[in-house]
């Protein structure tokens, strides 16, 4: 099963509405509700990086029996040190996310840490793609 | 503790989702960084915040947090609760600060998860 989705930079009123689609969509495979909370939870932290920080972004989820692959591709203004992006507590965001409860460097570590495999790849003034899957046990 | 005693105990009043008044439950958490709930792992906690907009519904609606109590007297705009409705999140608004509002669950015997 694939799904596709479009996130528009800046647009902080409907960041996670993809992730809470996605959501339901996997609640009704009868998925492991941890599994499907771990997902949605990398989901939507990317989700409000993208908004944050890139003009847009596309999202596909691409499940099969085995396992779920999210990616997570964006245009933006890229990352320029992956090693510190995934530092706890390293964040360039502006104060509005901040002001949103997010914006404290913990974004990419807590995608990390509710995932089974991440890549993540960037180019400066292109964008950024994060990939990660989640296995079904 | 029953929902219903949180409610009294932080002079709260129900926003939506009053058909949860009787559940049950055992931990707590004080935050206003969204981030920090999404490091939880743990589902079926209060959730205690002084941040009010949409993304502290996205947040409890990703990390499986059904009871979201307000505090600090924060005005609740309609498009928030009309978002927890539908996400199946209760909402309590309470006029008291954080701290008091953690204080007097805590007293109640209200857990911390760490």
């Amino acid at each position: 099963m694939k799904l596709d989705y479009e996130i528009k930079g800046g647009d902080f009123a409907s960041a996670g509405s993809a992730s809470s689609q996605v959501k339901k969509v996997l609640a009704r495979l009868n998925l492991d509700p941890k599994l499907v909370r771990k997902t949605v939870v990398a989901l939507y932290e990317a989700e409000v990086n993208v908004v944050a920080h890139a003009w847009s972004g596309q999202i596909s989820v691409d499940i099969d029996p085995s396992r779920i692959i999210i990616s997570i591709k964006d245009k933006g203004p890229g990352i320029a040190s992956i090693d510190r992006a995934m530092e706890k507590g390293y964040s360039t965001a502006s104060q509005k996310v901040r002001d949103m409860g997010f914006g404290a460097g913990m974004g990419l570590p807590n995608i990390k840490n509710n995932t089974d495999k991440m890549s993540i790849s960037s180019v400066i003034e292109e964008g950024t793609h994060l990939q990660f899957e989640n296995y079904i046990r | 503790m029953k929902l219903s005693q949180v409610v009294k105990l932080t002079k709260g009043k129900i926003l939506c989702g009053d058909e949860q008044l009787e559940s049950d439950l055992g931990q707590a958490f004080s935050s206003d960084l969204m981030s920090d709930v999404l490091t939880l792992g743990l589902t079926d906690i209060l959730l205690i915040t002084g941040l009010v907009n949409l993304q502290v519904i996205r947040t409890a609606e990703m990390a499986d947090i059904k009871h979201v109590l307000l505090v600090r007297n924060k005005t609740v705009s309609e498009d928030i609760i009309e978002l927890a409705k539908s996400s199946g999140i209760c909402l309590i608004h309470s006029p008291v600060s954080m701290f008091k509002a953690s204080g007097e669950l805590y007293h109640a015997g209200l857990k911390p998860i760490y």
